[in-house]
This record gives C-alpha cells, structure tokens and sequence, in this order.
C-alpha cells in the first residue's frame, strides 16, 4: 500500500516536473542559446547559490535567496558592462564565484546539519516539493503567456537590436523583463537539475532542435519535445538504477544530442552521394 | 517643387569626451540622394544615428518635416556587422520586422502586411528563399533582405550605411538601379566607402570628417575647377561618370 503511494507520486511529480521543465527550458533556453548568453546564465545560475547559502543561514525558503541573487546578478553583470566598461565575460566570472563563495560561508555558519545542499548543487527529485512542481507550472504558463504576446518583438530585439531601438524606446525595458524571467526560469529548474547542471538543461534542447530546423519557433517547438524526453526518460532511469536525477537527466540529453547529430550527419551524406549521382 | 523633409542645424554629438560631429549642418530634400563620404571614424555613421534618434546631440537642433516623416518613417540599413545573421529568423520575419514601427509592440501582422512582405520578397529576387533562415543566405542575400526591411515601410528618407560591402557582383548594378528607382519615391543617404561606382545616381555629396561639408551638386562648374588654383586636367576611360569635388 505505501509502496504505490509512493509510485504514484513519483509519476505525477516526475511526469509535471518533466513537462514544466521542459516548457520552461525550451523557451529560455532558445533565448539564451540564440542569443549566445550561455555564459551569461551560467554565472546567473552560479550566483545563484549565495541566494541558496543565505537562505539556510536565515532560515528562509532558499529558493526564494536564489531568486532575489540570480536577478540581481543578471542586472548587475549588465550595468558593469554597460555602464562600468567592465568587460562582459569578466563581470560574469565575477559574480559566478561570488555567488558562491557567499553560499559557501553562509552554509558554514548555518548550525546544524544542511542534508539539502547536495540537491541544490546536483539536483535531486526525492526533495523536489509539490511546491516547486506548482512554481514550474506558473512560471511555464507565464513563459508561454509572454513569448506568445511579445513574440516578434522578443525575436527581432534579438536578432537585430539596433534596428529595434529606431522604432522603440522600450527596447531596454524588454531586455531587463527577459533577463529576469530567464534568472527565475534558472532556480525554478535548479531543484530539478542542480546549480552545477542546469544550464545543460537550457543549452541542450535548443541544439538538439537546431539540428532539424533553423527557424525560431520550431527551435522552440522542438526543444520542449526533446528536453521532455530527455527530461522524463533521464527521471524514470535514474528512479530506476537509483542514481542522482539531474546527472541522469544532463546524460540522457546529451545521448539524444549525439545520437541526432549523428543520424544527421549520416543523412546528410547519404543525400549528397544520392545528389552526386 | 522639392520638400524639406529634415533640418539639422549646428549639430554637435560627443561620445562621453570626444567629440564625433562638430556643428554640423544639412538640409535633406524630398528628392535628395546624397552620398555620405569620409574617412573611418569620421562621424558617417553617427550623422544616421543622430538623424534616426539614436543618438542625442549635445549641442544643435534637429528639425524634422513633422507631416512627412512622422511615425519615424525612416527606413535605415545598418551596417551587415550590427545585426548576427546567423540567427535563426526567416528572411520575410527580417523583411515583416520593417514594419513594426506602425506597429504597436503587440499588435499582429495582418494579411496585407504579409502581402506587402510577399510582394517586396518577390521585386528583391527573394520568393524562394521567403521561408529560409539568414543563415542558409548568401552575404549579398542578406543584403537585400535587410535592404527589403528599410523599404518596406514606404519611407520617405531612406538611410544606407555601406551597402556596397556585401553586395555580390551580379546584383551590384542591380542594387544600385533599386536605389535609383527607390530615389523617385523617397530621399536617399547613402554612407559609402567606394562611392565611385554610383556617382550616376548621386545628385549630391556630405564630407564628414568631424565636420559636414555639403556639395550640391555632383556637376563640376568653372567655379569649382577654379578652386583648384591651378590648370587641372581630367582623365577619364570612356563614358565613365566622373566627379570632382571642390577644396574645403
């Protein structure tokens, strides 16, 4: 009897976080991979973890620390490139290891013992709350709600955003609304796949997508149905062979990556030998 | 009767210390195709910034022919460096974006708007390229793609910054005779490193080097040979247009 409980809690949850992960994934993840930011969000994420670290040390819902630390990062690493001529690349690395050396010392000083840090840095469904599956939910319909309105205005900032400032004044107001979904996208999706891995989770479905399709909505469209396969395969094994979910899932994506990339690669060939014909 | 459309009168624009253009003044007339000319970092560009409202000027005042050229329609073609032309984004998305300064930041393209898209693809040469992604395309390909976008607003001043650069061979000329077409309906400055393949279709010159100094016209009169100081002999292979500019 409390086995199947167990089961199925592990369906739902497994089955919602898969879907919301990859939504919210998919969509951030074309952005950032796009718009080369995977750097950038890798320090968001990074940084993230002073959040995580003082959290526990006030004992606040950490993911709430990571949330207000991710944002901040994310603004502060473009006002020292923009406003302070600090180059880009450098302030990111900046505010990657000051994030977390501050989660470090705060969980040092937390007294007690912390028996969540291993899931925040590698991830872990066990500790994974209906909560956060809730969080990922709201966050998903919020993604889709504004990609879908502001969808050309999005791409075309993007793609050329000097051309998109003679037409609006707003252009920066888009960036820093983006910059900070895309940071809370980032914690939400931490308690799937850990500090250290998420961004995986964002930059491997987009260039899964982009090895069938070049055009920004069907990267989109595709990144959500690969990184749920990815997602919701890499769960039920790691459930399975009991191993760490985040791992688990980051391996499962990076099979399919190769395994496309190669399918590809051999297709193409195929076709040029049949062209050359 | 030609139109003012633009007045810039002693415009100063200074990036924090240093200053880019220096008292510039230009008027910019509804049938005016001007070639902008001078050395890199000389201020070309930020002349189209200041006109666009990119960029402020700290000192001088821009008056703009508010019936003509209201709702911003200006069409610009950024230097190809600005944008990443390996985005994934279809060339009629790029071509439809030209658009949006009609637009409202929500509002739809309706079906007219992708007719005019369609029929812009199609004076381009572009029809069967309408659904590919910038980065399967040629340099010149992107060229008139981003060409398509500055025009396809119906803009009554058109701003060019070096178009030439990308352009292929074979469409050059026919790049060009675009602009001379476009130039009946819309005024055109064109910033351009080898402006001596076009001179034909240039009526008038701005060297900017800090400062603007404006030529009306591209005809050399006895005055202006005459700013030379000395006997000056000009050489020319055949029916190749010519122009000299007098001394400032």
């Amino acid at each position: 009897m409390e086995g199947s409980i167990f089961q199925y809690e592990f369906i739902v949850k497994g089955l919602l976080g898969a879907i919301f992960a990859s939504i919210t994934a998919g969509l951030a993840g074309t952005y950032i991979v796009t718009k080369r930011m995977v750097f950038l969000s890798g320090g968001i994420t990074h940084a993230s973890f002073g959040g995580i670290g003082i959290g526990y040390f006030a004992g606040i819902n950490p993911v709430v620390g990571a949330a207000i630390f991710s944002i901040l990062s994310a603004l502060g690493v473009e006002y020292l490139s923009v406003k302070q001529k600090i180059r880009e690349d450098s302030a990111i690395g900046i505010f990657w290891a000051f994030g977390m050396a501050t989660g470090i010392i705060f969980i040092y000083l937390t007294p007690g013992y912390t028996p969540n840090l291993m899931s925040y840095l590698f991830g872990s469904i066990l500790t994974v709350t209906y909560a956060d599956i809730i969080a990922l939910g709201i966050m998903s319909v919020l993604l889709i709600l504004y990609f879908g309105i502001f969808y050309r205005t999005i791409l075309y900032i993007s793609f050329d955003e000097l051309f998109a400032r003679t037409y609006s004044p707003y252009v920066n107001v888009f960036k820093y609304i983006t910059t900070s979904l895309l940071a809370l996208t980032i914690v939400l999706n931490i308690r799937m796949a850990g500090v250290v891995l998420v961004i995986s989770l964002l930059t491997i479905p987009p260039n899964i997508a982009m090895i069938f399709t070049k055009t920004y909505l069907n990267i989109v469209i595709l990144s959500v149905a690969a990184g749920f396969i990815g997602t919701a395969a890499g769960y039920a094994i790691s459930y399975f062979a009991g191993i760490p979910t985040g791992a688990t899932i980051i391996f499962t994506l990076v099979l399919i990556w190769i395994t496309a990339k190669g399918v590809s690669h051999i297709f193409n060939s195929v076709k040029l030998k049949s062209n050359a014909k | 009767m030609s139109v003012c459309l633009l007045e810039m009168k002693s415009v100063s624009v200074a990036y924090e210390s240093n200053t880019v253009l220096q008292d510039a003044s230009l008027k910019v007339f509804d049938n005016d195709f001007i070639g902008v000319i001078g050395p890199n970092g000389g201020g070309k560009t930020t002349l189209l910034k200041v006109i666009l409202g990119l960029v402020k000027p700290v000192n001088g005042k821009m008056i703009f022919n508010q019936e003509l050229l209201n709702n911003n329609n200006i069409g610009y073609l950024p230097q190809m460096s600005t944008s990443d032309n390996s985005f994934p984004v279809t060339v009629k998305d790029v071509i439809l974006s030209g658009l949006m300064m009609r637009k409202g930041l929500i509002s739809r393209m309706t079906v007219q708007d992708k007719m005019k898209a369609s029929q812009v693809i199609g004076e381009l040469g572009l029809a069967e390229l309408s659904g590919s992604s910038l980065a399967e395309l040629s340099g010149g390909q992107i060229q008139r793609v981003l060409l398509g976008r500055a025009v396809i607003g119906d803009p009554r001043l058109l701003l060019l910054d070096e178009p030439g650069n990308f352009v292929d061979a074979n469409f050059e000329a026919d790049f060009y005779e675009k602009l001379r077409v476009l130039n009946k309906r819309m005024a055109i400055m064109m910033v351009s490193h080898d402006i001596g393949t076009i001179t034909a279709y240039i009526k008038s010159f701005a060297c900017v080097n800090r400062q603007l100094h404006y030529h009306p016209s591209s005809e050399i009169t006895n005055e202006e040979l005459l700013a030379y100081g000395c006997p000056i002999q000009l050489i020319t292979h055949g029916d190749v247009p010519h122009t000299v500019l007098k001394n400032h």
